[in-house]
């Protein structure tokens, strides 16, 4: 995952970077993503997690995908249970603390189906952001001494040739895709977040190839009388997909809160036998809805509306 | 352990013990739970000059009473913040020094401190695979750390199964010659006690005993052989407008039950 910096040049060159529509459907965007391929996901936790895109991956029964993100919800569980995913790369997995531990995530991780490899936050922070620099390390003066650091293969420690210090490099980490969820864009992909910005940027630089989905397409117009907003430029951008309620049933800042009641059956559902419960979670909501506005009225109207108050309950200050 | 007739809970007692700890003025790095009740609840009783910090971004917010976040990622997080930076930025708000105080919970430490939240038994066949570290290890590798856990004989270990967030390391000096030359652990709040760690050993050691707390108890609870001075403290107990303002925080009890 730490490219050859020429190779990754020579990629990013090979792109049409040029101010061109980028918008196409899930099931178009799905393409975009190989077998084999490692993927990072923006957002964090449940927040603005790109749940339409993860839905259409697995739908499109992607093999051997590796993914990392800076923490992992229940999209992690989704894409062990699915089979898609067997290697995920983050600093913390489970549904959400109020939740507990995720049961589906102990199943697949303590029979060694599958792998959580656990880094620090700060140092897979800091190995996206060596990724969106072009350059193959970051020091960081954390994790030393630590397990964390002991378990994992891929760090060096050096003593800095000015000071003298220790210090542990991590190496870059050039995703071959990422995928991003934002509450609007323009069809070229410049992207305005609006809320907290995880590290949805040097995912984005970082990334070999950018699948943006978005809860509103906007215009080209919109987005220059407010520059200052965009957050993801359009460079990045590879396509660009209008889903609205993207991320349910996590939260997507100031248009929806987490679908608490549907979180809290999904726990319900994984809690006693984790496996099973989480085939049945799959069927129910990720293979048998023909399209994305169905799997929304398996969510149901009702939440639907207490989560967009709840919401929208940002602003009211 | 807590009686049953005591006017509050042990989540209560180690919000009002480690609050008491903030000064006003600091910069507090805080998880969700018990570390933001207890430094909210700090905000208002005593130093209302605290500034928070969350992992997922957020620099300086205010909580709503009842809407406490579940994650330190969401958007309630964010109220009344005085800015959202990413998550790379505001861990490294610790490592370049802005931070006086992190504040965290833990499944399981020991004697020197380390944090463990990865494995319940060895890494390689687990008996419990835990969430891991998040920004634990970021927080406790970087500054100083105050860490908030019921204070049991299961959690409070010899050495820990893996060692998730450092803390003294093996004692003595092995924290600063393994590289991390700031921070450490400061204290260990507990239902039971409040702990402190030896000058020159690194080794846990009780500063202050809740009211009615015995030695003997803390002895018991604990699974090793922790120090304990003869001029050991007696802490006041939580009182009516600390108990009222926690519960008015979290008036559905999510994390104060």
């Amino acid at each position: 995952m730490t490219q050859n910096y020429l190779d990754l040049r020579a990629a990013t060159e090979a792109r049409d970077r040029s101010l061109r529509s980028k918008v196409m459907t899930l099931e178009k965007a799905t393409e975009i993503v190989q077998d084999g391929d490692h993927i990072a996901i923006g957002g964090c936790t449940a927040s603005r997690t790109p749940l339409a895109m993860i839905w259409a991956l697995i739908r499109a029964k992607k093999n051997d995908l590796s993914i990392s993100r800076s923490i992992v919800s229940t999209e992690g569980d989704l894409l062990f249970g699915s089979g898609i995913c067997d290697h995920i790369i983050t600093s913390w997995f489970s549904q959400g603390i109020v939740w507990g531990i995720s049961k589906v995530m102990r199943s697949y991780t303590e029979t060694k189906r599958a792998k959580f490899e656990e880094w620090s936050h700060m140092s897979l922070g800091l190995r996206y952001r060596a990724g969106a620099m072009g350059i193959p390390f970051m020091p960081t003066r954390a994790m030393m001494g630590s397990d964390v650091a002991n378990q994992l293969e891929n760090l060096r420690e050096i003593e800095c040739p000015f000071t003298g210090d220790k210090l542990l490099l991590v190496p870059a980490l050039n995703p071959d895709v990422a995928l991003i969820h934002v509450q609007r864009c323009d069809e070229y992909g410049n992207a305005q977040i609006d809320g907290l910005q995880f590290m949805d940027l040097d995912l984005a630089m970082a990334a070999n190839k950018v699948i943006l989905t978005t809860e509103n397409i906007v215009s080209n117009d919109q987005i220059r009388r407010r520059p200052d907003q965009t957050k993801i430029p359009f460079l990045t951008v590879d396509a660009v997909v209008e889903v609205p309620y993207g991320a349910a049933p996590h939260e997507c800042y100031g248009m929806y809160e987490p679908f608490f009641k549907h979180m809290d059956d999904y726990a319900d559902l994984t809690k006693d036998d984790p496996d099973n419960g989480v085939a049945k979670y799959l069927d129910r909501y990720y293979y048998e809805p023909s399209n994305w506005p169905e799997y929304l009225s398996l969510l149901g109207v009702e939440q639907m509306l207490d989560a967009t108050r709840r919401g929208r309950s940002i602003y009211d200050v | 352990m807590m009686s049953e007739e005591l006017p509050y809970s042990a989540s209560e007692m180690l919000s009002v013990m480690s609050g008491r700890l903030l000064t006003d003025g600091q910069t507090v790095f805080a998880g969700v739970g018990i570390p933001l009740l207890a430094a909210t609840l700090a905000q208002r009783i005593h130093g209302p000059g605290i500034t928070i910090l969350f992992e997922g971004g957020t620099l300086g917010p205010f909580v709503v009473p009842g809407e406490l976040p579940a994650s330190t990622n969401e958007q309630r997080c964010t109220r009344r913040a005085n800015m959202l930076l990413s998550i790379t930025d505001v861990l490294l708000l610790l490592q370049r020094g802005y931070v006086d105080v992190g504040f965290m919970g833990g499944a399981q430490i020991d004697r020197y401190g380390n944090l463990n939240s990865s494995f319940i038994g060895s890494p390689e066949n687990p008996s419990v695979r835990l969430p891991g570290t998040g920004g634990g290890n970021d927080i406790s590798s970087l500054t100083q750390m105050i860490v908030a856990i019921k204070h049991e004989k299961r959690r409070f270990v010899e050495k820990v199964d893996f060692v998730t967030s450092p803390g003294f390391l093996t004692g003595n000096s092995t924290r600063h010659d393994t590289g991390l030359i700031s921070g450490g652990m400061y204290r260990v709040v507990t239902d039971l006690a409040i702990m402190g760690f030896d000058e020159m050993t690194k080794s846990m050691k009780v500063e202050a005993l809740h009211p009615g707390v015995t030695a003997e108890e803390v002895r018991d609870n604990t699974g090793f052989d922790i120090l304990i001075g003869k001029d050991v403290s007696v802490t006041k107990a939580p009182t009516d407008e600390e108990l009222s303002v926690l519960r008015h925080l979290d008036p559905d009890r999510v994390y104060i039950a």
